[in-house]
This record gives structure tokens, C-alpha cells and sequence, in this order.
């Protein structure tokens, strides 16, 4: 079950954040969970949405340089070690995380966050025998 | 001192009877040795009887770049490989590179006007030499080598680059004498303030600078920051490489060595001489050389020229500072760079047809840097920053394999490239040379 | 066999008459070097004051080693034995601190050079109708400069490329018909692994020789790049105290490389006792060189590890071939052709105040080519999250060390406490070269 992040190519320029979150605003896209790698001459803003194929039409006609993938969603529990428990059970199975960043807002006792792997099917494969829940399009839009 | 006095110093009624008799000698020459010379004389219509004298040049037709390109590699040469001894290389405008070859005659030559330019420039017997422009493939760093070891001058082969390194060679062995880059002259100066050291105090008395376009402003500026004098020299490598013409001290324009290479100055757009001072191209014959020898080669650089006489003595033509091009060429740290280069870089890079832009910046008297802006769109975007990175990276390294000089890409946004009439603009140069 | 010669009469000199040869020249040079301040000194210690103290060869033992660090010592002027205006070249290994070393040349002395090198280039059977690619890099370094005036004397279409920008090379290759090139062994492997990416393979080009040096190598990777190319290599030495290449050169036998004793005393020593040892021994090279007077040098050592052949060669040439070098007397490594001492890199570490004590030098090989990783741990209470400052220190660290020592590095950032600790035997070192 994977869901669908939405990736945007940003200058560091001065505002150019604040233009691209105000875009969503407007629109009623509301940003669920979000992280920014940064370079020394640009960066990438990722970000899980509730409307991800109308947030890239909305930056395509805005001119923006926007990119869909695949990511997971995971529920972890929000205890000491948590996190640590879902990476081993990734680890020993071998499954490289590329990177991860967490939701902005609690949803339930858990916390929830995403992955992004260089092989999803896979990992959520794994995941799922393990019993580790992953969260779906339809949870993310319902939130 | 004048390295060939009889020569430099002749009367201008005897340097015109030379001229003619060596292009008499030259046009003859090339017809019977170069097929495709004789094949461009014959179309023209001209045949190495109707030149009797140098007034009858304007018979011959012109020979461009573009003639340079489409006869590669030997096509325009009047000799076999077998003779050459040397060959020199840059990068054309896209595809085939601008290829010359020297026979051992053709190296005498260069070593001799070579040694006209450092005398020229007041370097006497016993001096020492930092010759600072690139070895190799480039014409300025042998070019210097050769005029320095025939005036039998010391000369330190510290090439190119390597500021740090070039400041201790200064300090180490007090070279009188500096060849490189105006732009590069700068910088040093301001690397040398950023070590502690006080410029005026350096060796460096003299300085003979070229292979790139430079102002009145910014000799003052250098002369003031190492406390020398600044000449200006000049050359190609179609012609020869630097040694076509040089400023002597009195800095009153360039002594062009026209008993061999016979200068014009002409409307880029008729090709009809223009008058005498006024702004045209600059057109040489070179009559003297061997491998490959070229009758009215267009230099594409704006000069104006007088045939005054010079408080120096010399007699040769003087031509002023470069004034602009008639192509879209940009010279950058002494590398000729046409946009065309980066474009043909960009289409060879899978999927990427993008908008690009050169924006070419001398910031505060450091060197001029090449920053190359790429419109990143969806084809080649990716949320992973070390692909965008290794895109960043083969861009930059394609570019500076075919341009060898050392380049920045910076990826944009779509639309950020300032575009006029729906084109965009290609070429940013924010010097102020 | 196609046996060729530049100078018949020298190349083939009977030994009697070559050793003879050496001693003359020997003493000739005992001259220069007594007017200067250094070896004036040197030799007076040492009971020679003037040529006539030289009865013969054996008394060469008598004069003390050069070494490297004299060079250094006698600088600037300590070791020039003629007016500045007589020197028309200076060679120099200045780097961008430190006492640099330098080499002064005359225009007789270059001359001389430039005969020795076009003996190595005939010996291997170019001539003029070649076209010579030359891709050691031109300038201070001697590798470039070098060959490029011996292949002009001997007639040969020199194209000055120096190194690097291996898609040019390949396309001067193919457009120019090149027969010769001058290269370092890991370069030529280089560009052959990446000739597909040009869509060109060695059958599309004109290639008949090379002549490789600048680095040590087996032969086995001579066999090697031999079979890739389709190709006759040919190993060639020099450094730059001895002038710079060519001070020996192979034969069209390619069985080791023939010493021109003419130009050049050949010693091989013990490198702990200092000792003579007999032909066929291997120990450190020592080199007197007998051809250039502006800055004479006795028995300079040269720190190379090789033995000579007592036996004389098919080719004719009388003078002994020494082996390929084998080792090294020192921690010196030579990344693609360039010289490095461990002791470089440290010295511009310690000064950048964003990394710790503790470093780690990395060599592999990739594609044919060396490459250098420098391990450094970074300095934590300098560590502010920036993932940009990180960046940027990389670059200023490796622009840092390319000023220095002249090549690039990759940098690695390690976090405190990763990296071998600096007391006791730390291996700074790692070399993951496996042979070519």
C-alpha cells in the first residue's frame, strides 16, 4: 500500500517556500507531513498531501518543477524504541530506507511516518508480515 | 632594444616592396601546394599572375573560421603531416576543433616575433620570465616559451593556475617579467593581498597580457596595484598564437609584425577596407609561413589601425585595443567560448533539451566565472537530492571537458531565465572589463 | 629486429672507452660543482679540490651523497655553478610553502638533455613520419616539457595535449592518426575503459607505440595494456633532478631500460649502509649527472629501489640496463604520475580548524586511475546541522589540498571518534590499489 508524495525543485531564493505553501493554501490542499534536503545551490521540498494529483496540477500550471513517488506510510508506536524497532525489522531483511520524516499532526496514539525506499513493493511486503500497519491513500485523504 | 631592428625599423617604402614580394611568393606557393586553396583562387577567379604587388590582396578572397572547420583536420595546409612538427588545437564553435601545425621554419617564426613582443615590452638580456599562461594545447604558454628561450631569456614554465604557488615562484625567484591573463594579474594581486603580501613590493615589472580583451581602466588598476607597466598583446592561433602584435612601452597601441603577417581593416558586413582610424575587422594575411599559410583570414575582432610613426622607432602599423567581435564569441580567463558549445553539452546529456543561460561575472578583480543556469523540468527532476546532484555535476563536467576551464552549473526553476520575444536570452556578461 | 640509432658511435661505445668517457665528464663536472658554495664546501671536507683529485672512477666513492633535502638547503642559489644569464630554464617543485627545490639549466645543458631523450625515442623506433600525442602535463613539471623538445629534434608531429579530458584525447587520437603516445600506465587503462562511452576502440586508431613512465608498474601491466591496445610499450625514467625524463629508456628489445652512461653515473647502493653494491644486486638508485653544468649534481639519491643487468644487451647499445623500480626507500606515493608525501596532506589538514585530529589517507583505483579519499573527522563543536556548511567545508578542504599537491581528493566527513586514533602506530595510509 503506498501512497503518494509529491517532491518540488526550490531555489534558495527568499520566499520561494512561503509562494509554493500559500499555492496549496489557496487551494484547500492540506500538507500532512513534510521535510526540505537542502544543497548548497537549491533544494527539494517532499511533502504527503490529501489531494497529491491536484496538488501537481496545481503547481505544473503555476510553472513549478514537480515530481510524484512513491512512498509508505508507517505507524509506530510512540514509545521509546519505537522507531527503532520497525527500522531493525527493515534492516534484517535488508530493505534500504532512502530517507524518512514524520507526520505533522498525531492522528492517534501512534505516530506516523514516512518512508521513502528504493524498493516500496518490497518494503511494505516486509512490513506487513512483521504486523507493522501501513497507512493508505484513503486513510491520508479521510484524516 | 628592438630584436630585429633591420626588420622592425624599415623604411615604409622598403616594408612594402617585402610585403609584396612575399605575397607574390605566397599566393604562388599556396596554389600549387594546397588543393583547396587553389580550388577557393580558381572560383574566385584569381590566378597567382594577377597578384603582382601587395596593393592586389583585395584580389583574393577572404578565408573564415568556417573554411578552418569544414577543410579538418589538413584540408587548408600547404604541407604533409610528415613536415609538421607541432600542432596546436582549440575547441571550435561546436563539432570540429580549430586545428594549426607548424613545420620547424613555422616554430623559428613564432620564437622570433615572439622575442619582437618581449622586447617590445622592454624585457633586456639576463632577464627572468613567469610565463603564467596554460602549456600544451593552447597557444599562449609554448608561444612565450619559444620567444623567451630565443631572445635566451630565463624562463620559469610555471603555467597556468595555482595562484598560491605562482606568488611563491615570484618571491622565490624574482622574475622581472610576467606573462599571463590581464584578469589573472588581478586576481593575484588581491590573492597576494589576502597572504600579507604588498604587491608594489613584488618582482614583477613588467607585464605582457593578452588572450582576452581588456580596458585603459583596468591597466591603470594593475599597474597601480604591482606598481609596473601593463602591455597588451595579441595573436591568434589561426595566425600564429600570441605574437601577431604587441604594445611597446610607450602603450600608444599595438606594433603589428606586418613583414610577415600583412594586416586589413575592413566593413564586416562589405568586406571593403574602410578608411584609415576607423573601426573594421581586422584581416590578416600571414606571408610567411609554412604548414599552413592563410590568405586574408578574418579575425572577427573590431580594431582601428595607423600607419603613423611611433616614438619607438618601429615602423610597423599599430592597431588599437580589441573593440568588440563580429561573431558571438566571449572570451573567458584567455578561452574563446561560443554559446553554441554549451548547447550541443546540453542535448548530448539524455533528455535534457532545457533552457540554459551563461552568466559570466568578474566579481571585485577575481577571476571571471562561467555560471551556467539549466531549467530544471519534470523529465529530469528527481526527490532525490544525489541524483540532482550527479545531474548537476555531469553537466558541469561535460561543459568543462569541451571548454577546459572550470565552470559552475546552477539548476533553476522553470521560467527563471529572462527571455526576450519568447527566446531566451543566452549570453549574461556582467564584467566590467 | 629493427635496430635504430640516434648517435651510432656513443650508443655503442665500448665500455673501456665509455668509462673513460665518464671520467672526463666526471671531472669536468668536479669543475662546476667546486664554484659552487655547496660543494665547494662539501668536496673540500671530503679531500677533493679540484678535478685532478679524481684519479679515476673509484674516486667518485669518495664524495658524499646528495640528497633531496641539500637540494633544499642549498637553496636558492647554493647549487648554481654559472651566471644567471647563462641559465635559460628553471624547474621547480615549489609548492606553496616551504623551501622549494630547483633545477637551472643552460642552453647547453637543455641541449644536451634534448640528445640523450631523442636516443630513447629513436631506440624505440619512432622517427618523423610519427605523430607524437603527448600527454604528460607541461609546465614545472619536467614529464611534458621533456619529450616534447626530444620528439621535435627527432622530426616527429608533436601535439602538446598534456593530461587529462580523456573524450579529447580520444577525438586528437582519431582525427590526427597519433602512432605515439607519452603516458602514465593507470591513464592508459583509463582511457581504454573508456572508449565505449565514445564509441571508439582501439582498432579505429593508429596507435603503435608508447612510452610509459612517471609511475612504477609490473610487467604484467605492460603485457596487458600491450594486448588491449594492440601495442608496443616502452618504459622510460627520469626525474627532474637528473633533468627530467629520458635518463633511461628501452629498446626495441623492451628488456629493461638502457642508463645513457654517458650523460648519467649510475651507482646502485645499500640505502642503510651507503655500500657499493655489485652488479645484479637490488638497492637505491644513485645518479651522477654528467650533462648538466649550471647545477651540478654527485651522487644524488634518488630513494628508487632497482638492480642493473650485468649482461649486455642484443641491441648493441653498451649502456647497462637497469630494471624497472621496485620500490621506494621512503612513505612517497605517486597518485597518477604526481609525487605525494603523507606529510602534504597532514600539514593542510592541521591548519583547517573545522576538522579534528585524526585523518585517514584512502587510495583505490577506479576506471585505471588512482583515486584519493581523504577520511577526516570533523571538529564537533564546529557541527552546526547545516547540511550546506558541510558542503562547503568539503570543497575548501579539497581546494586546500589540490594547491598543494596539486590533484583532487574526495572528502570524506566522519564523525569524532571514527577514525583510528593519532597515538601510537595509526595507519594514515590505506592503499587499496590492486595492481593494474
Amino acid at each position: 500500500m503506498k501512497i503518494k508524495q509529491i517532491s518540488v525543485f526550490l531555489e534558495n531564493r527568499k520566499g520561494r517556500l512561503y509562494e509554493i505553501c500559500s499555492l496549496l493554501g489557496e487551494a484547500g490542499i492540506n500538507i500532512r507531513a513534510l521535510t526540505i534536503a537542502e544543497t548548497e545551490t537549491f533544494g527539494v521540498l517532499r511533502m504527503v498531501v490529501d489531494k497529491p494529483a491536484q496538488a501537481a496540477e496545481l503547481f505544473r500550471k503555476h510553472h513549478v518543477t514537480v515530481n510524484q513517488t512513491d512512498v509508505v506510510a508507517v505507524e509506530v508506536p510512540d514509545t521509546p524504541g519505537g522507531l527503532a524497532n520497525v527500522l531493525k525489522i527493515l534492516s534484517d531483511q535488508n530493505v534500504n530506507v532512502e530517507y524518512m520524516y514524520g507526520f505533522v499532526k498525531k492522528f492517534s496514539e501512534k505516530a506516523l511516518l514516512v518512508f521513502r525506499f528504493d524498493d516500496p513493493a518490497r518494503a511494505h511486503q516486509v512490513l506487513m508480515a512483521a504486523g507493522v500497519t501501513v497507512i493508505g491513500e484513503k486513510d491520508i485523504t479521510g484524516l | 632594444m628592438i630584436w630585429n631592428e633591420a626588420i622592425e625599423t624599415m623604411p615604409l617604402e622598403d616594408l612594402k616592396n617585402l610585403q609584396s614580394e612575399r605575397l607574390v611568393k605566397l599566393v604562388r606557393y599556396i596554389y600549387e601546394r594546397c588543393p583547396v586553396y587553389k580550388q577557393k583562387l580558381d572560383k574566385a577567379g584569381v590566378s597567382p599572375g594577377d597578384i603582382q604587388g601587395i596593393e592586389d590582396i583585395t584580389k583574393l578572397p577572404f578565408t573564415t573560421k568556417l573554411d578552418m572547420r569544414d577543410h579538418y583536420p589538413y584540408g587548408l595546409f600547404s604541407r604533409p603531416q610528415s613536415d609538421l612538427v607541432e600542432i596546436h588545437v582549440s575547441s571550435g564553435t561546436t563539432g570540429n576543433p580549430t586545428l594549426v601545425g607548424y613545420t620547424r621554419d613555422d616554430l623559428k617564426l613564432w620564437g622570433d616575433v615572439m622575442a619582437r613582443v618581449l622586447c617590445c615590452a622592454g624585457a633586456k638580456p639576463g632577464d627572468f620570465v613567469q610565463n603564467a599562461y596554460g602549456y600544451g594545447l593552447f597557444t599562449g604558454g609554448l608561444g612565450f616559451h619559444y620567444g623567451a628561450l630565443e631572445m635566451g631569456l630565463t624562463i620559469i614554465p610555471a603555467s597556468s593556475g595555482q595562484t598560491k604557488r605562482q606568488l611563491k615562484i615570484m618571491q622565490d625567484f624574482k622574475p622581472r617579467i610576467l606573462a599571463c591573463t590581464p584578469s589573472y594579474c588581478l586576481y593575484m594581486a588581491e590573492e597576494a593581498k589576502e597572504l600579507g603580501l604588498d604587491p608594489r613590493q613584488g618582482s614583477w615589472k613588467i607585464g605582457i597580457f593578452g588572450a582576452e580583451p581588456w580596458s585603459e581602466p583596468m591597466r591603470n588598476e594593475i599597474e597601480q596595484a604591482w606598481d609596473m607597466l601593463a602591455t597588451d598583446v595579441y595573436g591568434l592561433s589561426e595566425i600564429i598564437g600570441p605574437g601577431v602584435s604587441q604594445e611597446c612601452t610607450y602603450k600608444d597601441g599595438l606594433h603589428l609584425f606586418s613583414d610577415v603577417f600583412y594586416p586589413e581593416i575592413i566593413d564586416p558586413d562589405s568586406g571593403v577596407p574602410v578608411p584609415e582610424g576607423s573601426n573594421g575587422e581586422l584581416v590578416i594575411t600571414t606571408l610567411t609561413k609554412q604548414a599552413i599559410p592563410l590568405l586574408r583570414y578574418r579575425t572577427r575582432d573590431i580594431v582601428s589601425m595607423t600607419s603613423q610613426p611611433c616614438r619607438c622607432g618601429r615602423t610597423s602599423p599599430r592597431t588599437s585595443k580589441i573593440k568588440g567581435r563580429t561573431d558571438d564569441m566571449i572570451i573567458v580567463r584567455g578561452i574563446n567560448v561560443f554559446p553554441s558549445q554549451i548547447e550541443h553539452v546540453l542535448l548530448g546529456i539524455e533528455g535534457i533539451h532545457p533552457h540554459y543561460q551563461l552568466v559570466i561575472d568578474r566579481k571585485a578583480h577575481k577571476l571571471d566565472e562561467v555560471e551556467i543556469m539549466v531549467e530544471v523540468d519534470e523529465k529530469i527532476f528527481s526527490d532525490e537530492i544525489k541524483r540532482m546532484s550527479a545531474l548537476e555535476q555531469k553537466i558541469r563536467k561535460e561543459i568543462e571537458a569541451i571548454l577546459s576551464i572550470g565552470v559552475s552549473v546552477k539548476l533553476v526553476e522553470p521560467k527563471t531565465i529572462q527571455r526576450s520575444e519568447g527566446k531566451a536570452k543566452r549570453v549574461v556578461d556582467k564584467r566590467s572589463i | 629486429m629493427d635496430i635504430r640509432f640516434w648517435n651510432q658511435e656513443i650508443e655503442t661505445l665500448a665500455q673501456k672507452d665509455l668509462r673513460q668517457l665518464q671520467l672526463t665528464r666526471l671531472r669536468e663536472l668536479i669543475g662546476y660543482a667546486m664554484k659552487t658554495p655547496f660543494y665547494h664546501k662539501r668536496l673540500k671536507k671530503a679531500g677533493i679540490s679540484s678535478p685532478e683529485d679524481i684519479q679515476d672512477l673509484e674516486d667518485l666513492q669518495k664524495i658524499p651523497f646528495t640528497v633531496k633535502d641539500d637540494l633544499r638547503q642549498a637553496f636558492p642559489k647554493g647549487l648554481l655553478a654559472v651566471d644567471m644569464e647563462q641559465v635559460v630554464r628553471i624547474h621547480s617543485s615549489s609548492g606553496t610553502t616551504g623551501i622549494p627545490t630547483v633545477i637551472y639549466y643552460t642552453a647547453k645543458d637543455l641541449d644536451r638533455w634534448t640528445d640523450l631523450l631523442a636516443r630513447g625515442i629513436v631506440a624505440t623506433g619512432a622517427g618523423p613520419a610519427d605523430v607524437f600525442q603527448n600527454m604528460m602535463s607541461y609546465g614545472l613539471f619536467t614529464g611534458g616539457l621533456g619529450l616534447h623538445y626530444g620528439a621535435e629534434r627527432v622530426g616527429l608531429t608533436v601535439i602538446p595535449v598534456g593530461g587529462g579530458n580523456t573524450q579529447r584525447q580520444l577525438q586528437l587520437m582519431r582525427d590526427f592518426k597519433t602512432s605515439v603516445l607519452h603516458i602514465t600506465p593507470s591513464y592508459l587503462l583509463h582511457i581504454h575503459q573508456r572508449m565505449p562511452e565514445f564509441r571508439i576502440s582501439p582498432a579505429d586508431l593508429n596507435l603503435k607505440k608508447a612510452w610509459m613512465g612517471a609511475e612504477p608498474h609490473s610487467e604484467n601491466t605492460r603485457l596487458k595494456l600491450q594486448e588491449l591496445y594492440g601495442i608496443d610499450i616502452y618504459n622510460s625514467y627520469g626525474l627532474s633532478e637528473m633533468n627530467g625524463p629520458g635518463v633511461a629508456f628501452e629498446c626495441a628489445y623492451k628488456k629493461d631500460l638502457h642508463v645513457w652512461e654517458d650523460g648519467y653515473i649510475i651507482e646502485i647502493i645499500d640505502p642503510a649502509t651507503g655500500k657499493v653494491l655489485p652488479e645484479g644486486q637490488e638497492g637505491e638508485v644513485v645518479f651522477t649527472n654528467l650533462i648538466r653544468h649550471a647545477m651540478p649534481l654527485l651522487r644524488y639519491r634518488t630513494r628508487d629501489l632497482a638492480f642493473l643487468h650485468p649482461e649486455p644487451c642484443p641491441c648493441g647499445r653498451t649502456g647497462r640496463r637497469m630494471s624497472r623500480i621496485t620500490g621506494r626507500t621512503d612513505d612517497m606515493m605517486i597518485i597518477n604520475g604526481v609525487n605525494v608525501f603523507p606529510s602534504q596532506i597532514e600539514e593542510i589538514l592541521m591548519s583547517i580548524p573545522e576538522v579534528g585530529n585524526n585523518y585517514q589517507i584512502h587510495l583505490t583505483r577506479k576506471e585505471g586511475l588512482d583515486r584519493l579519499a581523504v577520511k577526516v573527522e570533523i571538529y564537533s563543536k564546529l557541527f552546526t546541522g547545516d547540511l550546506s556548511q558541510l558542503d562547503a567545508l568539503k570543497a575548501k578542504i579539497n581546494d586546500k589540498l589540490r594547491a598543494s599537491i596539486t590533484i583532487n581528493s574526495r572528502i570524506e566527513l566522519h564523525e569524532p571518534g571514527a577514525l583510528p586514533a593519532f597515538e601510537g602506530k595509526a595507519k594514515r595510509v590505506v592503499d587499496e590499489r590492486d595492481k593494474l
